[in-house]
């Protein structure tokens, strides 16, 4: 027990302050997005992650938003097991047609008001695999899409940014 | 390691007298003399046989102590042509069948090597190639996403298919059942409940104690075969690159080495000092964010704390130096696009160093975590007998006591010139897995520190030469997770005519249904982290 609470105290709290939030133009965001949550999500925002077909890189990047360099949940964002909880679905990969019954099911689960973003290059426009007899390519060949985060795979970076966006134009 | 091995290189085939002794104890009645007309591709020596001998060459094979590494179809004009990977003490054997049209089937190898089980399945799925005597006939890779009689394979298949605009789900797919009173059934998947990809899992249990486990993979089938013909190299690369996204440097770097062995480019040196730093970076990677994650499915939330971290820090450094967190694209036909900078080179020995202090530091702490231990230790026991029958891979290989790794059995350049020793242990259960990636952890940072010493200047990529038509090779390396086994075949302009990518996962998710056995369901998610398998590697 002392070598674990040596350790603790020797690294102490690495959780950043986000860098782009010391950007005015994100600094905005994040106060808009503080006042979407607040209003719209009591303070909070659920997301469902959805691996329609990916190669898996992007849920890499996505469970690296709960390591602690970026502790997402400080910022009322947090991953949930049940679209039944979920406000959003986090959609990757290309929809390949095996996922597509299952992603239908998924959405049609979550509780309105709900959105779903689209994640990564494949969940953008197909990316290296398109559309072919075992993929049905963009998750907006399948459903609406509110919010693309591109990037192949998007960093954890490009995910709150995104998410950020997402949030404070609505 | 032989001397006669390092001697002879990537160019010649890799232990030749020892396979020609191998053939030798093949040669049992069942195999025809014009069996042994023997070729080479890549690093295996190639072993034509007869269709009707497929069956009784795997029997001899099994019998030799063989191990079944990779079988996939490919045509050939008309023509059907099967292969089947053998390896042995590092050597591999490339059994090779052929037959006209007319004939759809050949017998299967799965009775004798019961890996080849779910390879053969999915060879029948896309290429409509019958395998008789199957000891389980059920489709496997294809669910509803393409007609019963359609081959998306075949020759003059379109890629496109005939896609229904719906493709509906799978749901009467004939598991195995248990009947009485006491048995529940728990379906789970193919959305699963965190950030992870999908597939589908039905538990027989008996109160908590599981009876039985059946995997239900294929959902995240892409096509992956088909949208590689025609590929030119480079986007051959590419492609590899995302069969699994934690694998990139691993299936790029064995696709890349089929296709230069195809062709007959070499890598300059300093690119193949480059490619294992980025390999051993995409292992460390890896087993840092495995054992992190096996410390939170434990709820030992410091585990979980420091491993994410160390691994954030990792991938941010490779961001920094190589220009990608998970190193995508750096390795290309004939070398690889991204250089060690001075500045990298100065600054990765600290680096090193520093996670090999904090790997020190947190080792204790797990040794001595009383909780911790009493999840790992002995949940999820994999039986050698087992894992050897299935032939699995890496880490889950290792942890029962089976020593293969490419690097150290069967190495090409540069681990020829690197002492490689497998990392073992005994027990087969989660904790010898964990500790496995530990050892390797530690075994990774000597060969990073060793690649920086021996690294040497010059160019990063050699001028690409068309491979001619029906050129093939085989690309062998040790991914994070095992062996991987790239098949490249170039058409007549130099273009892909059959690629088939065989992730280690194809042999260690069988393992997962055995070694869950008379464990307690709430263990389900430790033990599978244990092993890791990647779906997207196996699907295709």
């Amino acid at each position: 027990m002392n070598k674990i609470l040596s350790k603790i105290a020797r690294v102490g709290i690495v959780t950043e302050t986000f860098k782009p939030l010391t950007d005015p133009e994100l600094d905005r965001l994040g106060a808009e997005l503080k006042a979407v949550l607040d209003r719209r999500f009591a303070g909070s925002l659920a997301i469902r992650q959805v691996d329609a077909g990916s190669c898996n890189a992007c849920e890499l990047e996505i469970a690296a938003l709960g390591n602690p360099f970026y502790d997402v949940e400080r910022y009322g964002i947090h991953f949930v097991a049940s679209p039944r909880h979920a406000d959003v679905l986090m959609v990757t990969g290309p929809v390949s047609r095996h996922m597509q019954a299952a992603l239908l099911a998924t959405w049609e689960a979550t509780p309105e008001p709900k959105w779903l973003v689209a994640v990564g290059k494949c969940a953008a426009d197909g990316g290296e695999f398109g559309v072919n007899y075992a993929s049905c390519g963009a998750v907006s060949n399948v459903l609406k899409v509110d919010a693309v985060i591109p990037g192949c795979p998007p960093t954890p970076t490009d995910l709150v940014r995104g998410l950020l966006s997402l949030i404070s134009r609505r | 390691m032989s001397a006669d091995k390092t001697a002879a290189g990537e160019a010649n085939f890799v232990g030749a007298e020892r396979l020609t002794t191998m053939l030798q104890s093949l040669g049992t009645p069942g195999f025809r003399p014009e069996a042994f007309q023997a070729g080479c591709v890549g690093p295996a020596l190639l072993c034509p046989i007869s269709p009707d001998d497929w069956a009784i060459a795997a029997e001899t094979a099994a019998a030799q102590g063989c191990r079944w590494a990779a079988g996939w179809g490919d045509t050939q004009g008309e023509r059907w042509v099967v292969n089947a990977l053998l390896e042995r003490s590092g050597d591999y054997l490339l059994l090779r069948t052929s037959f006209p049209p007319g004939r759809n089937e050949l017998p299967s190898q799965a009775p004798h090597f019961p890996g080849a089980a779910r390879p053969e399945r999915h060879t029948q799925d896309l290429l409509g190639l019958h395998f008789t005597g199957h000891p389980d006939g059920r489709r496997w890779v294809r669910h509803q996403a393409w007609d019963e009689r359609a081959f998306p394979l075949r020759p003059g298949a379109p890629l496109a298919g005939h896609p229904l605009p719906l493709t509906p789900p799978d749901r009467h797919y004939p598991f195995a059942s248990a009947h009485g009173d006491e048995v529940n059934e728990i379906p789970v998947g193919p959305v699963h409940a965190g950030i992870i990809e999908p597939g589908h899992f039905r538990f027989l249990a008996v109160g908590e104690t599981v009876l039985n486990l059946e995997e239900r993979l294929g959902y995240v089938h892409k096509g992956i075969e088909k949208l590689a013909e025609g590929r030119d190299p480079e986007s051959l690369a590419r492609l590899a690159g995302r069969v699994s996204g934690d694998t990139a440097v691993g299936h790029a770097w064995a696709a890349c080495q089929a296709m230069e062995r195809a062709a007959g480019v070499e890598p300059p040196e300093r690119a193949l000092w480059l490619r294992t730093i980025f390999a051993e970076r995409e292992r460390i990677g890896n087993h840092l964010n495995d054992i992190g994650a096996i410390c939170n499915d434990t709820a030992f939330a410091f585990g979980y704390y420091q491993f994410s971290r160390l691994r954030e820090l990792w991938l941010r450094d490779n961001l920094r130096w190589f220009g990608h967190r998970l190193l995508m694209d750096r390795i290309v036909p004939g070398g690889v696009a991204a250089d060690l900078s001075e500045a990298a080179a100065a600054a990765m020995p600290a680096a090193i160093a520093g996670l090999r202090y904090e790997l020190g530091e947190l080792k204790p702490i797990l040794d001595e975590g009383s909780i911790f231990q009493d999840r790992v230790v002995g949940a999820g026991v994999l039986p050698d007998r087992v894992a050897r029958e299935l032939g699995c891979l890496g880490y889950v290989a290792r942890a029962c006591g089976i020593g293969h790794d490419v690097r150290e059995r069967a190495p090409h350049a540069p681990y020829d010139r690197l002492a490689v020793k497998a990392v073992l242990r005994g027990d087969g259960d989660v904790a010898a897995r964990l500790y496995v990636r530990y050892g390797e952890l530690l075994a990774s940072l000597e060969i990073l520190e060793e690649c920086l010493r021996r690294i040497v200047p010059g160019p990063l990529r050699a001028v690409w030469a068309p491979a001619s038509e029906n050129a093939e090779g085989l690309g062998l390396v040790e991914g994070w997770r095992g062996e991987i086994a790239s098949y490249v075949r170039f058409d007549g302009t130099g273009h892909i005519a059959r690629f088939f990518p065989r992730d280690p996962s194809v042999f260690n998710w069988p393992a997962l249904e055995k070694l869950i056995l008379g464990n307690i369901v709430p263990d389900f998610p430790l033990c599978n982290k244990s092993v890791n398998g990647s779906y997207s590697g196996h699907d295709l």
